[in-house]
């Protein structure tokens, strides 16, 4: 039997128990693809998710594309990627039109009003957990305030500021190298 | 009848190449796509921000990696805008595959030579540096949802213009900042329920 409908249905089946994302998925990889499917070790798992953090891109679809890759190539990485997604597209697609249609009431209104209050303190949140993780000595973090007060205040894209950011990270890593 | 359908299939084009862009630049996954999303809608017009906000809270409290979800949800509404369910539809599957396409092609190059990608020194320094400008993206477009929903914006004659605060927005924000960040047993808790909390607040004052 083709493997292909199993790493499709596999990948959905995370897609669905997944909320959020990123590190939420990780206990639901470790059970359905490590301890179900053994399609990876634990090792790789964590190899991958370090990865797909370090890439562009969404995590969760990266870490699918690993996953489907050492399965079955190409196509494996495609399909198993697609799976992932599929969930998304079906419940958002039902959810965005619920929305659409009920956008002009007004208790709807009040209600995305403080919903988007709690996103100001979710984004909040997320700035602060990445901070730790990004801001590890005085340059980086001078990096970290040039970028958000340049986007803040200019309306470049952002594509600019990861581009410069790259070549920086390289030029300050290879300085602080030879002198130490 | 040619030019309806030829707009259209530019519209999609430019769907599918703006989420391809985000898909290749947002580094570090779900949150870091908000400021293309942002930046999107300043210069396209096809949503507004205030939907980009809408739309995050939506990607947190359903299924699903939260970057794919906000790509689904403004491609439906892009495709919406441009006629029936089924462009909506069509919307969200190019929108969501163009964020998935350089994934799938860097991962499949990467996975290739695996091991030495993780120790290769420039790629290492490279990401010294992203890491915080990614940080510092998302510090920006934060600090944009925060002046958009905790503060009153109104021009007066003259062009002066006079930000008040959203008290009500404000307390409940001070509020779940304490809950989610300093209560012990509340902060664990998973964001659906401060988001599904908030709604209610809002409905209850009116905000």
């Amino acid at each position: 039997m083709s493997i292909y409908p199993d790493l499709f249905a596999t990948f959905a089946k995370v897609g669905v128990m997944t909320f959020g994302g990123g590190y939420a998925m990780l206990p639901i990889l470790q059970r359905e693809v490590v301890d179900n499917k053994g399609w990876a070790t634990e090792e790789e798992l964590v190899d991958y998710f370090a990865i797909g953090q370090c890439t562009p891109g969404i995590i969760a679809v990266n870490t699918a594309t690993f996953i489907g890759q050492k399965q079955r190539g190409v196509l494996g990485g495609i399909v198993s990627t697609l799976g992932l997604v599929f969930p998304s597209l079906v419940i958002i697609s039902l959810l965005a039109g619920v929305i659409t249609t009920f956008s002009h009431l007004a208790w709807v209104n009040h209600a995305f009003a403080g919903i988007r209050v709690c996103v100001c303190i979710l984004i909040l949140n997320a700035v602060i957990k990445l901070l730790k993780k990004s801001v590890i000595d005085v340059p980086a973090g001078i990096l970290f305030a040039a970028v958000a007060l340049c986007a803040y205040f200019t309306s470049l894209s952002p594509v600019w500021f990861v581009l410069l950011a790259a070549v920086a990270g390289i030029i300050l890593k290879n300085l602080g190298g030879k002198k130490a | 009848m040619m030019s309806v359908l030829s707009v259209r299939v530019m519209l999609f084009l430019r769907l599918f190449f703006e989420f391809f862009k985000t898909g290749l630049f947002a580094v570090g996954g779900g949150m870091a796509t908000i400021p293309f999303l942002y930046n999107m809608a300043d210069s396209t017009g096809w949503f507004t921000r205030m939907d980009v906000d809408n739309m995050i809270a939506v990607g947190e409290s359903t299924p699903g990696p939260i970057g794919v979800n906000m790509a689904t949800y403004v491609g439906y509404i892009t495709g919406s805008g441009e006629g029936g369910l089924p462009l909506a539809i069509l919307g969200a599957v190019v929108a969501t595959l163009g964020l998935i396409t350089p994934s799938i092609i860097v991962i499949l190059i990467i996975a290739s030579f695996l091991k030495s990608f993780r120790d290769n020194r420039y790629v290492e320094s490279a990401f010294y540096g992203l890491r915080p400008a990614s940080t510092g993206l998302i510090a920006a477009a934060g600090l944009s949802v925060i002046v958009a929903n905790l503060f009153f914006t109104e021009t007066l004659a003259g062009g002066f213009s006079l930000a008040f605060f959203n008290w009500k927005g404000i307390v409940l924000a001070a509020v779940l900042w304490v809950l989610t960040n300093k209560v012990k047993q509340t902060k664990k808790l998973h964001p659906i329920i401060f988001i599904g909390a908030s709604a209610v607040v809002g409905i209850v004052l009116g905000m």
